[in-house]
């Protein structure tokens, strides 16, 4: 046993910031591997990375190592403060987003009372980081993709949380571990012996999530920001070494995040039937961990799938059609939450 | 929506194409047989050269180098005149300007050039792509046996 107590405020803190800092690499690797190397290199007829580890699983640490080792540019007119900073925001973003992340009953970093409200406000934090890299770069295609970027967050931004604002009135509540004990708790039809996860009645608020969320990652079809054939790589373009590091991870880190926020909203999170107390701390990470990659692997396939969008059918897709739906949805929701 | 049946339908093809397996060959570990009349590498034959200089002339790239000399040989009859043949001093291909037309192959009317289906002869110097007439012989080897004539084509005279 420690000598020291780490029950102490200071103590929890360290192991749960250290926690976070070790998960998020990690997811991201997972994430890349399984959908960025595998599935789309299938979904191309080709096996992709095959000679680092077996089936290439180690490619991604291969590339990390390669990253940290490159020289770290900056360009001569770039504001170099806020050249450095801007991937450090982005990454505190993705940091922010885990701590509202439940995966057992136990394992939270904090539950806080606004847990869902808290997450979609600093997903969007990233918007600034992307801002600041675009205009500190000095780069015209930083610029442009940048100002894409903080375009369409802020347009897809609304979706989002109006899509979660059905689940929030259904559930009663913002904690996430309160909306993962009301599905829990459930009954579809007097039948309660799986809860009851919130997909089945939110259906409609489960795929504008998934929409949503794919244009906040700034993934195909959404991909202006980074469209490679127009703007190089957007605000990523001027980046190199462990500076585009930080952006990779963040993208993976933000995807693994959203995925987890959407099983836990809509699939029921960490809940499994008739497990409680400590079993659910061991049980409940692995079902998450399995709604989380059941959910990526939905935003990756439709990532791989369609061409991308142009500039002025997402600000349609998003004002004309998910607004006014998700609007349509809440109303329902609350009419039918008063009536049953 | 009349978009929607369309964009459920790429989904599918996504998803079934990723199921069906890869296409490509992990090439170091797996080699792909190419086809017997793939264009590989350009074998010589010397004994049928005559240096005529017709391949090195329509070479669109000039990657043929031809160096000979005239030499005396016994007459084929007594008393007739000695015959002048010309032998091969130099028959050099630089494959890093090669373009695998296949002109000098068509041109050569002594069948002294041949295509194989080799491919493997990359270099780390550039200098060592350009294959002189002894490794250029050795392709030789690997020179596929001609196809069977067709049924009723003419016969060699």
């Amino acid at each position: 046993m420690l000598a020291i107590d780490v029950t102490t405020y200071g103590w929890t803190t360290a192991l749960k910031t250290g926690i976070v800092l070790a998960v998020i690499p990690a997811a991201a690797i997972v994430l890349g591997y399984t959908f960025l190397l595998k599935m789309m290199s299938h979904m191309q007829s080709r096996l992709g990375p095959m000679e680092a580890g077996p089936h290439g699983a180690l490619q991604l640490i291969a590339d990390g190592v390669k990253f940290i080792q490159k020289e770290d540019i900056i360009p001569d007119e770039a504001d170099r403060r806020i050249f450095a900073l801007a991937p450090l925001v982005v990454i505190l973003s993705t940091f922010l987003l885990y701590i509202v992340l439940p995966a057992g009953p136990h394992l939270i970093v904090q539950d806080l009372d606004v847990g869902v409200f808290f997450a979609l406000a600093v997903s969007s934090l990233s918007v600034i980081g992307v801002l600041m890299a675009g205009w500190s770069s000095a780069n015209k295609y930083s610029l442009l993709g940048a100002l894409r970027a903080a375009g369409q967050l802020i347009a897809y931004e609304l979706p989002l949380v109006l899509a979660v604002v059905g689940v929030v009135v259904q559930a009663g509540t913002m904690s996430m571990q309160g909306i993962v004990a009301a599905q829990a708790h459930g009954e579809i039809f007097g039948f309660g012996a799986i809860g009851n996860p919130f997909i089945l009645t939110q259906f409609v608020g489960f795929v504008l999530f998934l929409a949503a969320s794919q244009a906040e990652l700034t993934q195909t079809p959404f991909d202006m920001p980074v469209a490679e054939s127009e703007l190089v790589a957007g605000y990523m373009t001027e980046y190199s070494g462990f500076r585009f590091l930080f952006f990779f991870m963040a993208e993976f880190g933000t995807a693994f995040a959203l995925a987890a926020i959407a099983a836990t909203l809509f699939l029921g999170g960490w809940y499994v039937p008739g497990v409680t107390g400590n079993a659910a701390d061991v049980l409940g990470p692995l079902v998450l961990g399995a709604k989380i990659m059941a959910v990526s692997f939905l935003i990756f396939w439709i990532r791989f799938t369609y061409p991308r969008f142009r500039e002025d059918q997402l600000q349609t897709f998003a004002w004309k059609y998910l607004i006014p739906i998700s609007l349509v949805n809440i109303v329902v929701t609350g009419v039918l939450k008063v009536v049953l | 929506m009349p978009q929607l049946p369309g964009l459920v339908k790429g989904l599918g093809v996504t998803f079934k194409t990723m199921l069906a397996g890869a296409v490509t060959v992990q090439y170091p570990h797996v080699k792909e047989e190419p086809p017997s009349r793939a264009r590989g590498v350009i074998a010589l034959k010397e004994e049928n050269c005559t240096v005529c200089m017709l391949c090195a002339r329509q070479c669109p790239d000039w990657c043929i180098y031809i160096e000979g000399h005239k030499e005396k040989r016994p007459p084929r009859r007594e008393g007739g005149k000695p015959r002048t043949v010309n032998a091969l001093d130099r028959f050099d291909i630089d494959y890093a300007l090669c373009m695998y037309c296949g002109i000098c192959v068509e041109v050569c009317p002594f069948d002294a050039l041949f295509w194989t289906p080799e491919y493997e002869y990359s270099e780390p110097k550039i200098a060592d792509l350009l294959h002189d007439k002894e490794r250029l012989g050795e392709w030789m080897q690997t020179v596929p046996e001609p196809l069977p004539l067709e049924v009723g084509a003419a016969k060699k005279k």
